[in-house]
């Protein structure tokens, strides 16, 4: 009788292609929806990643100022550091691949008549090493440079491009603000941040001359520090916040005026706003498999009086309920596994295109896949079932008086 | 189900109502639809069940299909007691002995006529070539060879009844239970399809019970039943042996 059963159940079926086409549609829609949402939320996610990595994730920032969470930015309230609170880093802090004080400003870079707005940053070779940043071309500064603070500069891949175009832009030189300065390299393009910053807008000067040309003080904005190889960044950032508690005197439960950034900091804000993106995508997508489940819930409900007058027929022809019943079950769960398939084909197809055109990474969530197809044969067991298990219950008599 | 023809009791009655009423609602609003039949029929007749709307023929009919139940009183179809009988064991009683023609055909839609046929064979477990087979000489009886393919949609309400006296006639029933089997159908129409039943009453000795208000169709019948207020009015035998005319 099983065989028999389902025999029926596939000629219920093909006999409501429309029905059968209609609900498999809703439920298509519904686990599709949700399996590009979620698939494309983790390919955001593993993009981040991947992007913070990117920025060094042995690497770590000493800024004077509390702590506010976002990327960049200090307080001014807090007295600046000086060369000397980088040096006394590179001498105190075991296991550092590099340390480098920088100090940023924004200004106009200008040649010819091209006219750029950027960051400017002085800084000392160091910062290249601890950013893990090669350079494209050219060559980075030399121990005079950097001594003297001559004003000599590397530009980023962003610089190039709006300045110079296809030019070499080695030897030639730009003004930033009233210092005129010869490009001696150019750096390879990082690309954007997982927030968005272009990374390559920016034009790298000596420190010194960045302070006395430029700022026209001896400040230190913000210290890079780079972590050696297997070197953990929580000790290396604890090591630093007692050594420049000590240097700065801060009393034993006084708040630091200075702040110790670890990219795992960073890496945590991010993922969970990625996270929180991926769960509002995943919402929206629920959305869509709940509303293909009404739908679903449409078609059965509207189908409801010739299928009860059906039931009927069987129930008085012979059938028991319970062979009705199965025969219905059977319905639901193949229409339903047979839209969750292609939906999750479909999903996962959509959810590779959109990867690609997003430049993202295409990261399978089989968690997802498994859940989706659930929900979506449970809403087609729940909606083609029971209604169907109302009508089997009545009096045959009844099922075939159905209106 | 296969206990011993026609009872203990020694009588020869296929079906025997005793007592039976049908009460629809509880209370003040309570309506009696039956309010006491006793009926026998026997093996091979043909039995018209007449009466004005509301007399109760169709509640009857119901009962005696094991469509529904009555409110008491007692129905022995051979000899057994039908309500001792479980939802389910009834619904094995129809699919073994009763065959159903309704007004409104109750065929499945979008479904073949052979389709349709072959659907209480499924039901009795019967293998799918002997089904085919079983169906196809069932609409050759019924004079619609060469339609096997056509679904309901596709044939007139003559072809549809006569699919769902096929359907009826495919296990071989005891009874053929027959609602108002022409009420939706024109009198040339009508004549055929009562012309069929009483072919099958005659050459294959089921026993029918048609549920007609129409004088023209119960004529066929050996004997009127006639139904009032939830009761039976009167009995005419019509004194002939199976068709009329």
């Amino acid at each position: 009788m099983t065989w028999e059963t389902i025999l029926l159940a596939l000629r219920a079926i093909r006999r409501n292609v429309l029905r059968s086409s209609l609900t498999i549609l809703g439920i298509v829609i519904g686990v599709g929806a949700v399996i590009t949402m979620v698939t494309l939320g983790g390919g955001a996610t593993a993009q981040v990643t991947s992007e913070i990595s990117s920025l060094g994730s042995n690497m770590l920032q000493v800024r004077p100022g509390q702590d506010f969470h976002g990327p960049g930015g200090t307080r001014s309230s807090a007295e600046p550091f000086k060369i000397d609170d980088a040096e006394a880093i590179s001498r105190e802090i075991f296991g550092l691949e590099a340390v480098s004080p920088t100090g940023t400003s924004s200004t106009q870079v200008i040649s010819g008549n091209k006219n750029w707005s950027t960051t400017i940053m002085g800084v000392t070779n160091a910062y290249l090493q601890v950013r893990d940043w090669p350079l494209e071309s050219g060559r980075e500064f030399s121990e005079a440079e950097s001594r003297s603070g001559r004003a000599v500069c590397i530009i980023g891949a962003t610089i190039k491009k709006e300045i110079f175009g296809d030019k070499d832009p080695v030897g030639e030189t730009i003004r930033l603000k009233k210092l005129s300065c010869q490009v001696v390299g150019v750096l390879e393009s990082k690309g954007q941040t997982g927030f968005g910053q272009d990374q390559d807008d920016v034009v790298l000067v000596p420190l010194r001359a960045f302070q006395r040309r430029l700022k026209g003080n001896t400040d230190v904005g913000a210290i890079y520090v780079s972590a050696a190889d297997g070197i953990s960044t929580t000790t290396v950032k604890e090591d630093i916040e007692q050594l420049m508690r000590e240097r700065r005197r801060i009393a034993s439960g006084e708040d630091d005026d200075f702040h110790v950034r670890d990219m795992q900091e960073i890496v945590s804000t991010l993922t969970s706003t990625t996270r929180i993106l991926t769960a509002l995508l995943g919402a929206v997508a629920a959305v869509s498999l709940l509303v293909g489940g009404i739908g679903i819930m449409n078609i059965m409900l509207v189908s409801v009086t010739e299928r009860t007058r059906e039931i009927g027929t069987r129930l008085a022809i012979g059938a028991l309920e319970r062979e009705v019943l199965m025969q219905f079950l059977i319905e639901a769960v193949v229409l339903s596994s047979f839209g969750g398939l292609i939906g999750i084909i479909l999903g996962l197809v959509s959810a590779g295109i959109g990867a690609h055109i997003l430049g993202m990474p295409f990261v399978f969530n089989a968690g997802i896949v498994v859940i989706a197809f659930v929900f979506s044969a449970a809403v087609g067991v729940v909606f083609g079932f029971f209604p169907a298990r109302q009508a089997a219950r009545l009096d045959p008599i009844e099922a075939l008086r159905h209106e | 189900m296969n206990t011993t023809p026609y009872g203990n009791n020694g009588k020869n009655h296929l079906i025997e109502l005793k007592g039976i009423t049908k009460v629809y609602g509880t209370g003040s609003v309570a309506m009696h639809a039956l309010r006491g039949i006793d009926l026998c029929i026997d093996p091979g007749e043909f039995v018209a069940v007449m009466g004005p709307s509301g007399s109760g023929k169709s509640t009857c009919m119901n009962i005696l299909g094991c469509l529904d139940t009555p409110s008491a009183g007692s129905y022995l179809f051979k000899g057994i007691d039908v309500g001792t009988l479980s939802r389910d064991q009834r619904a094995i009683l129809r699919r073994n002995y009763l065959g159903f023609v309704f007004q409104g055909f109750n065929l499945l839609n979008r479904t073949s006529a052979l389709e349709n046929v072959e659907l209480p064979l499924i039901y009795r477990g019967v293998p799918a070539r002997q089904r085919h087979d079983r169906a196809r000489k069932a609409l050759a009886a019924v004079g619609l060879t060469g339609w096997e393919s056509h679904t309901p949609g596709e044939l007139s309400g003559g072809q549809q009844q006569r699919v769902a006296i096929a359907r009826a006639v495919v296990i071989e029933p005891e009874v053929l239970m027959a609602d108002e089997p022409t009420g939706n159908l024109d009198s040339t129409t009508s004549r055929e399809i009562m012309d069929l039943l009483s072919a099958f009453n005659r050459e294959h000795g089921i026993t029918i019970v048609m549920v007609t208000h129409e004088a023209d169709m119960a004529v066929y019948a050996r004997r009127t039943i006639h139904f009032l207020d939830g009761i039976i009015d009167t009995e005419v035998d019509n004194g002939k042996e199976g068709v009329v005319q």
